[in-house]
Formats: structure tokens, C-alpha cells, sequence
């Protein structure tokens, strides 16, 4: 319960942080929109209408309860121009948001399914035949590809997997209409970026956090009791090593979801990533509030589960003296 | 100790040879040492830490520690040669043809499982018995081996119960696929006297009742002497003699057999003075909301010795807490040479500080490991007394000097010294202030007999000397006879009794004083067995 409401206090401030960081830019969306040959009246009549003469605290206190309320606001792009015009064009930031968000969900959810199986196999095994030369260099690899930016992995991808051996597009470009196979060919550049930037950290630490338990004395008293080596690791080992691998996930996780913004970007993946960065272009500020927001939220309740995970794996805080 | 054991041999160790490797070099650990063993008969392997005592007794089960390989040797467990088997042939016999019961149950027991299943899994990879069976048959072990509630207490988890229901859940564990051989390793060390007792008795009826075999390991001859038929001493990885436990106590041959309960042997004078150095008056202490201390008053007479004794969690190291200020009491005062003391730290004056230090029980981590000697005993001296340069560095020699080393230790680093040196630069360190006041948390309880008696007469030499005041916190009585003058004995929280030595270890008792007097195993292989028949009477 308090890690709960701690994890609530958390997104408060990040919304303000969000919000003020945004309010304090040079430059709004209206001058933004109507070029710097635009006239002070016009500027002025706009930002009137989207209510952007409202002194900021007003503003954000608007928005916060909105957003309670589930509604996020409207775009500032898009929207009637023209005075009077009954046709309001006008896009909720929800449904802008909701599409994009499954699509970014979709691309980071097949990532970690990846991701996250194959750097637990290869941490235990890493673990079980420490330092042989298996051992040395998939840590060396992990080293590597935990160090490379995650436009430069991309692009590598796109010269091997696209340029030299056309298999998969560079564009990753799905709509409604879309079939599920269809998506996992058309994504899977960019779900191998997004496996291998964060699966070097998390194979890493499994690595580590196995070793740290293989060396305890109930791993000797259960090898003395005649536990094989597989017994050994799933039974007594990983028990004790799901907290600090959990953490570890959640972690990585969330940096798979921000790495997103960058690699959506890159394979023109129609994400909340790539929509975020040009509502931030576009000072479109509702838009950009709206994302950040999620994003803060996902890795709050990401590390609220590895928490949990942590309690439940440990008998310890599970069932007290 | 029964007297009609067979004569059928179940264990040969010929010749052998075991290599560790650490420090980037290759060592012996053990120089080819024979063992044997019949059916039913307990074989006490006794040594000093570094004796190869331990890797002994894992060789006798096959297995070496990582790092660690046999050179060469036999070992001959029912006819079969275990260092030639496999990993996988092995593992057909540990756990279930030998089982092996370790130092620290608390560490040894996988936190996240229960203890029944643990206490079964060995016996279950027999697939002999169903698992309602081996349950049954683990709880009759659990009442067997005197541990409460023994229907339920296999669904508790290891952090519920104590170490010493711990150990004795550990010897169940071992029984439970009735093996032909129990490892024992020091699986009394970690515990206070009054549970060693229980768990020793408990042992020893039990392996009696299956006439199982056992090696006993242990540095405790006293303990020993309670368990084993036959005792072997081990030295620098090579056998100083064996002998039938009656003739190794009451005649020992070799000169370090007798060394082993050298400590035993000291005893000083006691005295006493009606100046106290430090008085606590009235003084309770809690961590969080649980309170540890109660109403404890102590006075401590100028440059003599006081023993605290108690059991863990009697709270004797809190009130050491207490005395240097980690640890602000809830209420009472502090006099400490006739002025009050603020309860926290950093209200105390440097003086006042450099007057109170304290040596803690164990130097590998009291120590910066990263720093050399010079710079551990050199740091005080400069802080406290503003030494520098050349002057210093005469300083931490004569320092060096005091504690029987010279300057050739000065570049040196903790890793590069032994148990007992290291204690003997953590003296140092404290008599860098200046103290008048030295506060010894259990500074010898981590290290070897003969090293212990060492670090005590150094102590007493000093107190001569200098005239310092020492709090010697301990639950060890023998220590407790060598060096105090006065003793006061605590027990959850509270002062039980304080007098001269005289007083205190002579009756009448008090009861709890009492109990851990009787407690203190004796070198005489019938104490155990007195001892509990004048407890069950």
C-alpha cells in the first residue's frame, strides 16, 4: 500500500515536472503555427482559443482534472482554423493517442517476450559454465550491444537485414488493416533493436545475481545432498534470485519503452514514440503531456510489479517471524 | 558411546593429498593424511582454523570446494573408491549414503523453500518411501531431537525458527534417508553454550539410536570429548596423533595436543578498586521499538578488567553500543571519570572519544582492507594526538613493537596477515588514542585456542604497562576465567549478577548463572552425559 501511493505521489510530480517544463519552452504552438511573419492580433486570438493566456498554474490544474476524468484534452494540430466553422476538425488527444499506443505496446510486447526469455537462458547458462570461453563471450557480446546507441544497432540492422540481405523492410509502416503476421514481419527490425539493447543488461545482471547465490552455503549443502546441477539452479538458485532479476526487467523495460521513441522514429513505426517527437516539434502540447504522462506511469508500474515480485519470491517478507 | 561397536570397516582414507588455490598460487591443504572408520563409530577430527580439519571431512564424502582438487589418496567408502567416481556417480551417494551437517544452519538452508520439504528432498530422490511416509517419519526426528511442536514445524520457513532449532533440524535432515555416515562440521561452533547443550545431546542420542558413523569436526576438544570414541588432531594438514578419547585427554602425547586448551590453563588474580573509570546508571536502550535494554547499571573499577557475559541477544554488544555512543540510551546517565557523558556521539568531545575505543570481534572486516598497517595505526595517532612525519611513524613502531611485531609489518595489508595478527594491529589501532578505557567486543571468539591465549596475556601485559581499563564482552568462560577481575553476567537485557570473579563463579548461583555455568563443556568425555542425568533428576 505505500509503495502504492508512493508510486501515485511519483506520477503527480511528474506531471507537474511534465507540465512546467513544457509551459517554460520559448515558443508556443501559436507562433509556432502561424510562422513569424504572423501579427500580434492573430497570435493573441489563437492562443485565446486554446486557452493558452491562462496563467500556467490555471492551466494545469484544468488539465489535471481532466485527465482524472479520462480526457486528455484536445490537439492543438488539426484543429478549425477558421472561425466559425461548425465542422470542428479538432482531434481528441485519446483517440490520437489510444491507436499509437497499442501499436508502441504491440512493438516493445514482442520485444520483451524476446528479450526477456533469451537473456534469462543465457545468464543462467553464462552463470552455470562461469568463465569458459561460452560464459566470456556472451558477456563480451552483451558488452557491446548494451554500449551501442540504439540508433546506431538499428541502422546496423537495416544494412544487414535490409540492404545487404534484402529480407525484412526498412519501413516499418502497419495500419488497422494489417494482419498479425503481417505486423511481425514488418516490425521485426525494430523489435531485434529494441531485444538487443536491453537484453545485454538483463543477461548481464542475471549472470551476476546467480553467481552472487551460487556462492551461499545452502547451494553447497544442497550440492552435498546430492542436488544436480539442474536442481541446483532452478530449485535452490532462482528462487532466491527472482527479486533482483525482476528489478532488473522492470528496469529494462521501461528503457525499452523510451528506447521506442527513438526507434519507431528511425523504422517510421507509427508508435506513441514517433508521435511524441513530432507533437514536441509541433509545440502541440497536449499531445506531448499526454505521452509523457504515460510513459512516467508505465515505469512506475513496472517497478511496482518487480516489487511485488520481490515480496511474493521471498518468504521472508511474505510470512513474517 | 557405546562399547560393542563392530569391528566392520566403512570409511578408508589412505594418503591423502588436497591442493587449494587461492592468492593466484596453488597451496597444500592437505599433506596425506589417513583416516579410517568402522560402522557406528564417531571419529572427532579436531585442528585449528587452516588445519585442513574441514576439507577432510567434505574429502570423505568425494567432494573438494570449489578451488580445491585432490592431488592424490583413496577413499574407500564401502569398497568403493569415491575419488574415482563421476559427479553424477557421487551424487547417488551424497545426501543419501553420507549426509553432511554445516557450520551455520542459519546460512545453510535455502531461505526460500520449507523446512519440511528440505529436510525430505534428499530422502525423496531415493524414491524408497512416499513423501506422507518420510513426513511422518522426519516429524517422529523432529520429536526425537527435542524440538517443540514437532508435528508443525516443518511448514515454517527457515528465518522462523532459531539456530539452535535450526542445527538440530539440519541433523534431521541429515537422518533422514538414514545414510551410513553423518559429516558433522562444527555444527555447534556458532551457537551459545546453553543451546550447545541441547544440540549436542540431541546429536549424539540420535546417532546413537541408528548407529549411524560420524565424523565430528570441531576446534573444541571439550566438545568433542562429548561426542567422539576416537580423536584425531590435525595440524598444517597433517595428522599429530590419534588416540581413544579417554587416553587423548587424560594423556596426551604431543606438545600441541596440550596447547589446544592452553587458554583453559590461564587464570589471573583477580582485584579490584573503588574508583570506578565508568559507571552506567540505570540505562535502557531499544533499536526501533523493540528494547534491548533494561535498567542496566554497571560500574567498571579504573585499569581493571570486567567480563560481561551473557548469551546472544543478552545484550551485552548493546551495551558496548551504548558505552561508545553508536547507540543513545533511551534513559539512565553515563559517568564516564567522574563526568557525564552525552548519549550521542557526536555531542562528545574529541577527547572524550579518544578516551573510549573499542576492538571488535572480527579484524578482516574492522579494517580497511585497501589500507596498509601503517596508515591503520597511523591515522589515530595524527587525529587524536596531531602526530606527523617522522614522529609518527617511530609512534606506530613503538606501537608495533607493544603488540610483539616489528616495523617489517608496516607496508603491509590486512589480507596479508594472519587471524591473530590482524587482532593484534586492531590492538594497536586502539592503543594509538591513548585510551583509558578499552572496550574487547568477543576479540578472541573468532580466533584458534592457542592464537587466543596469545592476544589474552598480550592484553594483561598491556594492562600492566599502561594501566588501561578493559570491558571484556564474552560468552566464552574460559576466556572469562583467564583475564577478568570482575564479572557481571547478563540476560536478556538485564544485569543478572556483578561481582568478583570469586564470587560469581563460585555458588551459590543465581539460576540463570547457574545454567550457563553448567553449561561450559569440560574436558571429561562423561560431562554430557552427568551433566543431563543431574538435569533430568
Amino acid at each position: 500500500m505505500l509503495r502504492l501511493s508512493l508510486g501515485l505521489v511519483t506520477v503527480f510530480a511528474f506531471s507537474v515536472i511534465i507540465f512546467s517544463t513544457f509551459s517554460f519552452l520559448p515558443g508556443d504552438f501559436a507562433t509556432e503555427i502561424l510562422g513569424q511573419s504572423a501579427t500580434k492580433s492573430a497570435v493573441k486570438a489563437l492562443r485565446a482559443e486554446l486557452g493558452l493566456d491562462k496563467p500556467p498554474v490555471t492551466r494545469y490544474f484544468d488539465w489535471l482534472g481532466n485527465v482524472f476524468q479520462g480526457d486528455f484534452g484536445s490537439s492543438f494540430s488539426g484543429r478549425s482554423k477558421v472561425q466559425g466553422d461548425q465542422g470542428d476538425r479538432s482531434r481528441e488527444v485519446v483517440g490520437l493517442i489510444v491507436p499509437r499506443l497499442k501499436n508502441t505496446l504491440f512493438l516493445t510486447g514482442v520485444a520483451a517476450m524476446l528479450a526477456i526469455p533469451l537473456s534469462l537462458i543465457l545468464g543462467i547458462s553464462a552463470a552455470l559454465y562461469r568463465n569458459s570461453y561460452y560464459d566470456r563471450s556472451a558477456t563480451g557480446v552483451s558488452l557491446v550491444t548494451v554500449s551501442s546507441p540504439e540508433f546506431f544497432t538499428a541502422y546496423i540492422f537495416i544494412l544487414l537485414l535490409a540492404t545487404l540481405f534484402p529480407v525484412f523492410p526498412t519501413i516499418s509502416n502497419v495500419d488497422e488493416a494489417s494482419t498479425l503476421a503481417e505486423r511481425f514481419y514488418r516490425t521485426a527490425l525494430p523489435v531485434f533493436t529494441l531485444t538487443l539493447i536491453t537484453m545485454g543488461h538483463m543477461m548481464r545482471m542475471t549472470r551476476s545475481a546467480i553467481i552472487n547465490i551460487l556462492s551461499s552455503e545452502y547451494i553447497e549443502m544442497a550440492k552435498l545432498s546430492g542436488a544436480s546441477r539442474y536442481e541446483v539452479i532452478v530449485k535452490h538458485a532462482l528462487p532466491n534470485a527472482w527479486a533482483p532479476i525482476s528489478q532488473v526487467i522492470a528496469i529494462n523495460l521501461a528503457y525499452m519503452l523510451i528506447g521506442s521513441v527513438v526507434v519507431e522514429y528511425v523504422f517510421n513505426y507509427q508508435g506513441i514514440g514517433r508521435l511524441m517527437v513530432g507533437s514536441v516539434y509541433n509545440r502541440d502540447l497536449p499531445v506531448v503531456q499526454a505521452c509523457a504522462l504515460i510513459f512516467a506511469s508505465t515505469y512506475v508500474i513496472l517497478n511496482l510489479i518487480a516489487d511485488l515480485i520481490g515480496i511474493i519470491s521471498n518468504p521472508r517478507l511474505l510470512y513474517p517471524k | 558411546m557405546t562399547l560393542n561397536k563392530s569391528k566392520e570397516l566403512l570409511l578408508e582414507m589412505k594418503n591423502i593429498h588436497i591442493d587449494g588455490f587461492s592468492d593466484e598460487r596453488w597451496h597444500k591443504i592437505l599433506k596425506g593424511v589417513d583416516l579410517t572408520l568402522h560402522r557406528g563409530e564417531i571419529l572427532g577430527l579436531i585442528g585449528e582454523s587452516g588445519a585442513g580439519k574441514s576439507t577432510m571431512g567434505k574429502a570423505a564424502m568425494g567432494y573438494t570446494q570449489p578451488g580445491c582438487k585432490i592431488i592424490k589418496g583413496e577413499i574407500n567408502f564401502n569398497g568403493i573408491d569415491l575419488a574415482k567416481l563421476t559427479e553424477f556417480e557421487k551424487r547417488k551417494i551424497w545426501g543419501t549414503k553420507i549426509s553432511y551437517v554445516a557450520q551455520s544452519a542459519a546460512a545453510s538452508f535455502n531461505p526460500a523453500h520449507r523446512l519440511m520439504d528440505q529436510t525430505i528432498s534428499a530422502a525423496n530422490r531415493l524414491k524408497i518411501n512416499s513423501t506422507d511416509v518420510l513426513k511422518k517419519d522426519a516429524v517422529q526426528l523432529y520429536e526425537s531431537l527435542q524440538l517443540p511442536d514437532a508435528e508443525n514445524i516443518g511448514d515454517r520457513y527457515p528465518h522462523q525458527v532459531s539456530g539452535g532449532q535450526l542445527q538440530r533440524i539440519m541433523t534431521a535432515m541429515a537422518m533422514s534417508p538414514r545414510p551410513e555416515l553423518i559429516i558433522f562440521d562444527e555444527p555447534t561452533t556458532a551457537l551459545d553454550v546453553t543451546t550447545q547443550v541441547e544440540v549436542l545431546s540431541a546429536m549424539r542420542s540420535i546417532v546413537d539410536k541408528f548407529n549411524t558413523a560420524a565424523i565430528y569436526i570441531t576446534h573444541d576438544l571439550a566438545v568433542v570429548a562429548q561426542m567422539a570414541d576416537r580423536i584425531k588432531v590435525l595440524r598444517y594438514g597433517e595428522e599429530v596423533e590419534e588416540a581413544e578419547t579417554r587416553d587423548m585427554l587424560s594423556n596426551p602425547k604431543e606438545e600441541y595436543t596440550k596447547s589446544l586448551w592452553s587458554v583453559r590453563s590461564l587464570i589471573k588474580p583477580e582485584e579490584t578498586n573503588e574508583d570506578y573509570m565508568l559507571s552506567i546508571k540505570n540505562i535502557d536502550a531499544a533499536y526501533g521499538s523493540s528494547k534491548v535494554l533494561h535498567n542496566v547499571s554497571i560500574d567498571i573499577p579504573k585499569g581493571k578488567t570486567v567480563a560481561i557475559v551473557g548469551e546472544s541477544g543478552s545484550g551485552k554488544s548493546t551495551t558496548a553500543r551504548v558505552i561508545t555512543g553508536l547507540l543513545p540510551q533511551l534513559k539512565g546517565e553515563i559517568i564516564f571519570d567522574g563526568k557525564k557523558l552525552s548519549p550521542k556521539l557526536e555531542q562528545r568531545s574529541k577527547e572524550e572519544l579518544r578516551r573510549i575505543q573499542i576492538i571488535f570481534q572480527m579484524p578482516d572486516t574492522a579494517m580497511n582492507p585497501r589500507q596498509t598497517v601503517d596508515e591503520i595505526i597511523g591515522r589515530p595517532i595524527e587525529f587524536y594526538q596531531g602526530i606527523k612525519g617522522k614522529e609518527r611513524e617511530a609512534k606506530v613502531i613503538e606501537l608495533l613493537k607493544m603488540i610483539e611485531l616489528d616495523e617489517t609489518f608496516l607496508d603491509r595489508l590486512p589480507s596479508e596477515l594472519s587471524g591473530g595478527q590482524k587482532q593484534r594491529i586492531c590492538i594497536a589501532r586502539a592503543l594509538a588514542a591513548n585510551p583509558d578505557l578499552i572496550i574487547c567486543d568477543e576479540v578472541t571468539s573468532a580466533l584458534d585456542q592457542i592464537v587466543q591465549e596469545g592476544i589474552l596475556k598480550l592484553l594483561q601485559k598491556l594492562q600492566k604497562d599502561l594501566g588501561v581499563t578493559y570491558i571484556f564482552i564474552t560468552h566464552d568462560i574460559a576466556t572469562v576465567k583467564a583475564i577478568s577481575d570482575e564479572i557481571v553476567v547478563m540476560y536478556q537485557g538485564e544485569v543478572v549478577e556483578q561481582g568478583l570473579k570469586s564470587k560469581i563463579l563460585n555458588p551459590p548461583y543465581p539460576d540463570y548463572t547457574e545454567l550457563l555455568l553448567s553449561s561450559v563443556p569440560e574436558m571429561d568425555p562423561d560431562w554430557l552425559t552427568n551433566l543431563l542425568n543431574k538435569r533430568s533428576s
